[in-house]
């Protein structure tokens, strides 16, 4: 009896020992593992599933929003990280990271207006800052319909809805809102979360698009693809050059090629409020983090994320978002290449 | 063959007594100590009493204080509770005195379902449904009823939106009310049978026989079913994030946003960027830790006296 069951112990020792083994020889080579912002998820996801296919590479992403991706990859945990704000160039020194972006996306302003039921609202930097600031409190205050002569607008208040979880839109947004207005800048200015003055909070894009959809007189504001999704009513806005766009894909691609996204500075840039005569103002891209020191594992990701920028735009715009130009993929490879990665 | 019971059983005994003593005691107390750790430099930086008192949550220029999470948590619960005390009450009656035979197994199951459905669905429902209800009828009808009144006018005063301490109060009772009269209806069953019958049978009607013997003779499970779904209002986040507009300040009126601990947690934790971000939220958890703690450990304290004076 004593007998079988020490056998029986060797056995399963020698098992498990076997199977860590077997999973370390594998890991390296076919899985990579990801994690962070939740913004580009399906994206990402969609890009691994072709990958696997073809390459039989497993990608696995972990989204758990940006602040966890920055610290996870930090501590090495991961094998890419993922963040939706790019880090400043000192900040990826210190933390010997490597920065570069993947995708771009616009954010819209909508507006539930029962008397205007079409895309027409014009508004500009300075307004939009004076609506959330809660400076501007009716909709048919005379700075609203300066910029909106034609339209009929109601006497309601305005209720400003954002997100009420730490979010990269947010950031993006309240960017913008800092760089086009002074006041904004002073008293909260930009960051995954703020101390919003007025308004309701409302969970995920989700959240906003739906409590916009379903209370007239509010303002919100969603990544696109959210306001396609829900039929909202988005806002045509002013630009750095004075001019009305609209949130299309050309005009959201050329708020990049102005932009300052630069290999030298780990492509730390921000893209709001791009010059550029018909570039859409509210523009941000997506970033991938690698830790220096993992040569290897960075070279199999970045083999991925190549792969993904020569096949990867078709599935990008299907979920509306918006491929980098070539430029910029250009000056990334240039980057990878600098860095030996490539 | 003796010899062996006997060890068997000691080591039995150790062994449950371990898992009793961990999971009661030593478990509660390595979480307190983790969140401890995890918001000491939260502590360092704002204290105690500053933390308490701040109602500033900026994470732009990092002042956090928790003053807005803890005052929206201990509002909404007590809410919550008001509320859906006397109804629990009212239904663990109903069930065990007056309804039909019958009726009393479809009811308990029914009752029983509510507690079934998951938060986010109570969450989902109402923000879709409940709160544009709330905001177009509800309460336009309310602040016409109040505002005459001059503090009850106060407390319904506001923008009706529909998003705020009234509805998630609202939802939240609903989502208890199920614990509280499961728990009710089981201690009102307890009732001795023979002191029932012998103060109907001194004459008592319905009424008194429920006001004079049911409830003094319950009155521990009557506060333990309020504790239990205490706990739970306390501790509730998903549907509260949908419902309450999420805004860090204290609400002064029952028709504003606000927040909850849970709520801040929930939505901020994956994004928090900077160390002292980050170790503000796990102060917060701490409070609330420590909050569930007093409350719970108060209850059971009042429960203790008033089964004492029954004896």
């Amino acid at each position: 009896m004593r007998k079988i069951i020490w056998i029986l112990s060797f056995f399963i020792i020698f098992a498990i020992y076997g199977c860590k083994k077997a999973s370390e020889r594998t890991e390296v080579k076919k899985f990579l593992n990801g994690a962070g912002a939740s913004f580009p998820y399906p994206l990402y996801a969609n890009w691994a599933a072709g990958y696997y296919k073809l390459t039989g590479i497993k990608i696995n992403y972990q989204s758990i929003g940006s602040g966890g991706g920055i610290r996870q990859i930090a501590e090495k945990t991961v094998d890419f990280g993922a963040s939706d704000m790019p880090l400043p160039p000192e900040e990826v020194e210190s933390k010997k990271l490597l920065q570069f972006p993947t995708v771009i996306g616009a954010i819209v302003p909508v507006v539930n207006l029962p008397e205007v039921k079409n895309s027409h609202l014009i508004l500009d930097g300075k307004t939009l800052c004076g609506i959330y600031l809660g400076e501007i409190i009716k909709w048919n205050d005379p700075r609203i319909k300066a910029l909106n002569p034609e339209l009929e607008l109601p006497a309601n208040s305005i209720t400003p809805v954002y997100r009420a979880d730490a979010s990269g839109t947010t950031a993006i947004f309240t960017k913008y809102l800092s760089q086009v207005c002074n006041d904004w800048k002073k008293e909260v200015g930009f960051g995954t979360a703020v101390k919003w003055p007025i308004g309701i909070g409302a969970k995920g894009n989700e959240g906003v698009a739906n409590y916009v959809k379903r209370t007239p007189y509010t303002i919100g504001y969603v990544e696109i693809a959210y306001a396609v999704q829900n039929r909202l009513f988005y806002v045509r806005l002013k630009n750095s050059a004075g001019n009305v766009v609209e949130p299309e894909e050309k005009n959201i691609k050329e708020a990049t090629l102005y932009s300052s996204l630069d290999p030298s500075k780990h492509f730390y840039a921000w893209l709001t409020n791009a010059p550029g005569k018909e570039a859409w103002p509210i523009v941000g891209a997506t970033y991938i983090l690698l830790s220096r020191e993992k040569k290897d594992t960075n070279k199999e990701v970045i083999k991925f994320f190549d792969w993904a920028f020569k096949n990867g735009d078709q599935v990008a715009e299907n979920l509306t978002y918006v491929p980098l130009p070539e430029e910029i993929k250009e000056k990334i490879r240039f980057y990878w290449k600098k860095y030996e990665i490539y | 063959m003796e010899k062996r019971g006997h060890y068997l059983e000691i080591i039995i005994k150790n062994f449950l007594g371990f898992w009793a003593l961990f999971s009661g005691f030593l478990f509660p107390f390595i979480i307190f100590l983790i969140l401890f750790y995890e918001s000491r430099l939260a502590i360092k930086n704002f204290g105690i009493v500053k933390f308490l008192t701040t109602s500033t949550w900026d994470p732009v220029s990092q002042t956090f204080g928790g003053l807005p999470m803890i005052v929206g948590t201990l509002i909404s619960t007590f809410i919550a509770v008001l509320i859906a005390a006397p109804v629990a009450i009212g239904i663990a009656i109903f069930i065990t005195e007056l309804a039909p035979s019958w009726l009393k197994g479809v009811i308990t199951s029914a009752i029983e379902l509510l507690a079934a459905i998951p938060s986010i669905i109570y969450g989902m429902w109402g923000f879709l449904i409940l709160a544009n209800f709330m905001r177009s009828y509800v309460e336009p009808f309310l602040q016409k009823i109040f505002s005459p009144f001059p503090l009850l006018g106060k407390l319904f005063s506001g923008p009706p939106t529909g998003i705020d301490v009234f509805t998630t109060s609202l939802v939240l009772s609903i989502m208890i009310i199920p614990f509280m009269a499961s728990v009710v209806k089981d201690s009102f069953n307890l009732v001795p049978s023979v002191m029932k019958e012998s103060a109907y049978s001194l004459g008592a009607t319905k009424w008194e026989v429920i006001k004079d013997v049911v409830i003094p003779y319950t009155i521990s499970g009557i506060t333990g079913g309020l504790v239990l779904s205490t706990g739970r209002a306390l501790g509730e986040t998903m549907a509260v994030t949908f419902l309450a507009g999420n805004v860090a300040q204290i609400p002064s009126s029952l028709f504003y946003p606000f927040t909850t601990i849970t709520v801040a947690l929930a939505n901020q934790f994956t994004e928090a960027d900077t160390p002292l971000y980050l170790s503000s939220l796990f102060y917060l958890s701490l409070i609330l830790f420590v909050l569930s703690f007093i409350i719970l450990s108060f209850a059971k304290i009042m429960v203790l006296r008033l089964q004492k004076r029954w004896k």
